[in-house]
Order: structure tokens, then C-alpha cells, then sequence
């Protein structure tokens, strides 16, 4: 067993952080992130308020606890339902090749012309905002990138000896593309899949800082940081903490995206 | 004849590439009887690797076979996939060159042996289990037990190529289609998986196609064997009548640049000259340009396979005068 290096290991601790935010947001939190404190408004950051509090006197350290559930979520179904679209495209594509494959690529032609974000917004925009909107969009947009590496790997794949053996012994071609072909050919996918998290999570707090993803009174990084803005003279810390938070979520997908393609890559 | 188990007519493989077609077989025949080792021994490019993978239909879609490969009356190359599925691996099966990229990295070897029987035959998890280690034992991987549960990179060289042996053998086919098995092999693994395909061709009565380009390989070896040029076929014959009287000038030029069991200090003679590109058909005989009993229609007429003697055919012009200089 190969030892994991320090910035799998930095990575996973960061990430296992967030994680524990998420999975029980009410044992962590010091205070309810929706109770009103009208004897600490925008009180700065304190022993009783580590994050301190925003212009309710909600304590901003319990909402920040309680946003990570929502945005561990973002990170989650944004990239697993464009990445098992891209890879099914991708395998296919990849393996039939011909017609298939010419409309592919100028498919992801326009989808690439446009800049990713611009898309996914006029695609919200077109939908209306809110999560599931917001996850439909980036699936949209986000499954070519996915596509894209699967079927270069499915090219690579293909002319294996290993699949002229399967062939030659007669198994079915579902058999040979799911069974043969992609567990060859994931591997790159899932390292992108990870570091794509850590995108994600960004651009999921961008459209929530616009308002075009998670609603209130559902508490996101993003929504906290646009809610934070009007009072940023006063208060920085309401948009500071946040901020920093989803930098260390980002952070951590990063390293340990990096950290899985260095583990991965030396094994083949 | 009919009692032969494959029989290629004519067989032609032309590759669409940018440049234009590469004719990679060019006419092609022979045949395979029952249990009968066949030998198709030419130089790297002489397409008999192609001639091999072009059976049971394995070449890209850049490649346009023309011509007829029956397998027991039926042609292979005109058969519907659900068939062709049935009788790839359930009758025909085929080992390469490179026992590591031919398996698959990320599967047990047990599980390879396994999916074929899935794919095959009907027996429950247990009998498949079984039989898989017997598979293993029958080409001479000991523990087989615990060998079945172990990746590929655990396997030797010399293991890897045993142990796809076990996989092409496990639905028990007819004919064994083996493309070059032992280039990667060192020497003394070499002979040991010769010797274990030998016997395990005559113990379990299949027939076999073994491509090489290793004269040596072929006598130890073969039945019959069929001496390929440029993508043709130049002489088909039993092997030591092949080797003793060889009735195709190439043939014989190839002989005499080998190392042989002749005097020690024998002169090698080598062949001068390249092959001849296969990117632009040649009208005469291919090997023309080299060789060194050339008439004058060989530059412009193609000459025809014949046989010239009991159970051996040349495609050489001169044909005839080898044959009357050995005698009969």
C-alpha cells in the first residue's frame, strides 16, 4: 500500500471538517442559526461570537456550521449528475465513433464557446432560480467536460489488446464497455471529479451570492456573503468569515483532487 | 476439401488511410483441418498478423475485408453479430503477443477466466469456480486457488501469457488463434509456452493457428506452414517438406539467410533489398525485385498458387525449376 502524501492527507482533514459541519450542524453550533439576538446587533467578533453576529444578532459562526449541509450538497449532486451523463456520452461516443462522434463534437463546440458561467446563469435565468434549477443548468453546461475525458480515455481504451481479447472471446458489447472499458477509463474522471467539487462549490456560492441559487431562508456561503455585503463597512465580518470558509472547502477538494491523481496516476 | 474445419478463399484486407489504401492481404487462401497446427511465418508487415486478426473480425473499421472465411460451411465474415458473438470465444479464441495489455488490469484473474464461462456455458458460481482453477492447473500455474484471486501485475510474463492461455481455453473451443505468443516472452519462457500450447492443442484435439515470424518456431511446431510476402501468400506445404525443398524463391532465400542445422561454418546468404511498400498494388510478383531467379514475366505477370507437389503449393514462377533441381 503506497503512503499517502501530505496534501492527500491536509486535504482529507479539511474536507473532514466540512463533513463533520454537515452531518450534525445542531452539536457544533453554539447557537440557533436562525435565533434573533436583539442585544448583539453586528456585534464584532468575540469570545461568545467567534464569527460574530450580523444585523438580526443571529450568530454568524452557527451559520456558517449550518450553511456547509447545503453547500456539501452543491458539491455533491453538481458534479456526480454531469459527470454520469459526460461518462455515458463520453463511452459511447467513444466507442461507436462515426456519426456519433461528429455530433459530439459540435456539440461540445458550442457548448465550450460559451464561457461556462454565463451559460449556467442564462439557463437559470431561463428556468428560474433555486437549487434543483441551478443543478439541472450545470448539468447542462457541465457534462462535456466530463464527456470529453471519458471518451479521449475510451479512444486510448479501445485499442487495448485486452479489448480485442474480450471481443475475440465473444462478450456482449454492454458487456465489454461497462465491465472492460470503464473501469479502465475512469480513473481520470474521478480525479477531475473531485477537483471539479471544489469548483463547483464556488460557482454554486457565486449564484447564491446572485441569488440564483439556494434561497433564503436556506443559509449557503454564498447567500451569507450577499447578505453580508450591505453592511460591509460596518460589519465586515459577516461577509469575511464565509468567505474564508468557502476557501478552505475549496481548499480542500483541491488538495485532495490533486493528492488522489498523484496516488492514482502511479499505479497504472 | 470438407473436412476442414476453416477455410479462407481469397481473403483481402485494405486499409483506408490518409494517404491512400494499403493493400495488407492481398489474396489470400488456405486452409485448417481438424487438430491440425497451421504456421503463417513472414516478416514484420508481410500482413500475417492481419490475415490472422481479420478471422474472426477483429480489425478496425478502417479495414475492408473481401473474401470468404468458412468456419464449418458457415462465413465468418457474412455471419450476424448474435452468432459471431457465440461462435468468438465458444469455438474460436485467440491469444497475442502481449499477455500484459491483452488482460485486463483491473480484474482478478479468476474473474477473466469466470466471465467467459458466464458468456459460454451454464455452469453455476461453483462449477465456475472450479473449473477455473483447473484451468489454471491444466497450463501449469500451481496454487491455482490463490492465484485466481490475483490481479494481472502479480503474474509473471511468462504467467500472464499461461494464464490467457486458460482464459482462450476455458469454453473449450475448436480453433486457437495465436498471434505471435511468444515475441514477448525471454527465450527460455518461449519454449516452455510452445511446449505447453503443443500439448495442450493434441490433448484437448483443437486445431491451431500460430502466426510468427521465427523459423524456428515453425519447425518445432507446425503442421503445415504458410510463408507470407508483401500481404501474399507465397507457399503453403507440411513443414519439413517446406523446409527440406523449398518450392517458392523466397521461401528458399529466407531459408538460406537463416542460422540452420546445416555445416557450422556454412555461408549465411542474406536477402538484399526492402519489402516492397504496400501503399501501391504490385502487378508482378511482390518478391520480384529482390530475388535472384527472376524470369521476365515476373515484373508484369502475378504468379498463381499451384501445388507442385503431394500437399505442397508455391506462387513462384520458378516453382517448377526448384522443384526439377531437387527432383522429385
Amino acid at each position: 500500500m503506497k503512503r499517502l502524501s501530505a496534501p492527500l492527507i491536509g486535504g482529507m482533514i479539511l474536507l473532514g471538517a466540512v463533513m463533520l459541519c454537515a452531518m450534525i450542524p445542531d452539536v457544533l453550533a453554539p447557537y440557533d442559526p436562525l435565533g434573533f439576538d436583539f442585544a448583539a446587533l453586528l456585534a464584532p467578533p468575540s469570545a461568545a461570537h467567534p464569527f460574530g453576529t450580523d444585523q438580526f444578532g443571529r450568530d454568524m459562526l452557527s451559520r456558517t456550521i449550518s450553511a456547509a449541509r447545503i453547500d456539501l450538497q452543491i458539491a455533491l449532486f453538481a458534479t456526480i449528475f454531469p459527470c454520469v451523463l459526460g461518462v455515458l456520452i463520453g463511452l459511447f461516443v467513444g466507442w461507436y465513433g462515426g456519426v456519433a462522434d461528429m455530433i459530439f463534437g459540435r456539440l461540445v463546440d458550442l457548448v465550450v464557446t460559451f464561457p461556462f458561467l454565463v451559460l449556467v446563469i442564462a439557463i437559470v435565468a431561463i428556468l428560474g432560480p433555486g437549487l434543483v434549477n441551478m443543478y439541472i443548468a450545470i448539468t447542462i453546461v457541465g457534462w462535456v467536460a466530463y464527456a470529453r475525458l471519458m471518451h479521449s480515455e475510451v479512444l486510448v481504451q479501445k485499442a487495448g489488446e485486452y479489448v480485442a481479447a474480450a471481443r475475440v472471446l465473444g462478450y456482449s458489447t454492454p458487456r465489454i464497455l461497462f465491465r472492460h472499458i470503464l473501469p479502465n477509463a475512469i480513473r481520470p474522471v474521478l480525479v477531475y471529479l473531485v477537483s471539479d467539487m471544489a469548483l463547483v462549490i464556488l460557482l454554486g456560492s457565486s449564484l447564491g451570492y446572485l441569488g440564483l441559487g439556494a434561497q433564503p431562508p436556506e443559509a449557503e456561503w454564498g447567500v451569507l456573503i450577499a447578505d453580508g455585503k450591505n453592511f460591509f463597512n460596518q460589519a465586515p465580518w459577516i461577509a469575511l468569515f464565509p468567505g474564508a470558509v468557502i476557501v478552505i472547502a475549496g481548499l480542500g477538494f483541491s488538495l485532495t483532487g490533486d493528492g488522489l491523481a498523484d496516488l492514482l496516476e502511479v499505479k497504472r | 476439401m470438407s473436412g476442414d474445419l476453416l477455410e479462407i478463399t481469397d481473403l483481402k484486407v485494405t486499409f483506408d488511410t490518409p494517404r491512400g489504401p494499403v493493400h495488407a492481404v492481398d489474396g489470400v487462401s488456405f486452409s485448417v483441418g481438424r487438430g491440425e497446427v497451421l504456421g503463417i511465418v513472414g516478416e514484420s508487415g508481410s500482413g500475417k498478423s492481419v490475415t490472422l486478426r481479420a478471422i474472426p473480425r477483429l480489425l478496425h473499421a478502417n479495414a475492408a475485408v473481401t473474401g470468404r472465411a468458412l468456419w464449418r460451411g458457415q462465413d465468418l465474415f457474412a455471419m450476424d453479430a448474435e452468432t459471431l458473438r457465440r461462435v468468438r470465444g465458444g469455438k474460436i479464441a485467440a491469444i497475442f503477443q502481449e499477455p500484459m495489455s491483452a488482460l485486463n488490469p483491473v480484474l482478478p484473474i479468476g474473474q477473466q477466466i469466470d466471465e467467459v464461462l458466464v458468456a459460454h456455458t451454464t455452469h453455476d458460481r461453483a462449477a465456475r469456480r472450479r473449473r477455473g482453477a483447473e484451468l489454471l492447473g491444466l497450463v501449469g500455474i500451481a496454487s491455482a486457488a490463490t492465484r485466481l484471486d490475483q490481479y494481472p501485475h502479480e503474474f509473471s510474463g511468462g504467467m500472464r501469457q499461461r494464464a490467457m492461455i486458460a482464459i482462450a481455453l476455458a469454453a473449450n473451443p475448436e480453433l486457437l488463434l495465436a498471434d505471435e505468443p511468444t515475441t514477448a516472452l525471454d527465450v527460455t519462457i518461449q519454449d516452455q509456452i510452445l511446449k505447453l500450447m503443443l500439448r495442450l492443442v493434441a490433448e484437448l484435439g483443437m486445431s491451431m493457428v500460430l502466426v510468427t515470424h521465427d523459423l524456428g518456431v515453425i519447425a518445432e511446431t507446425c503442421d503445415r506452414v504458410a510463408v507470407m510476402y508483401a500481404g501474399r501468400l507465397c507457399e503453403t506445404g507440411v513443414v519439413a517438406e517446406v523446409f527440406e525443398r523449398p518450392l517458392h524463391a523466397y521461401t528458399r532465400a529466407l531459408l538460406q539467410s537463416m542460422p540452420g542445422e546445416g555445416a557450422a561454418r556454412a555461408q549465411l546468404i542474406p536477402i538484399p533489398g526492402q519489402p516492397p511498400r504496400v501503399d501501391k498494388p504490385v502487378p508482378g510478383c511482390a518478391f520480384a525485385p529482390r530475388c535472384t531467379l527472376t524470369e521476365a514475366r515476373c515484373a508484369s505477370e502475378r504468379p498463381l498458387l499451384r501445388a507442385l507437389a503431394p500437399a505442397h503449393a508455391s506462387a513462384c514462377h520458378a516453382g517448377e525449376r526448384l522443384l526439377a533441381e531437387t527432383g522429385p
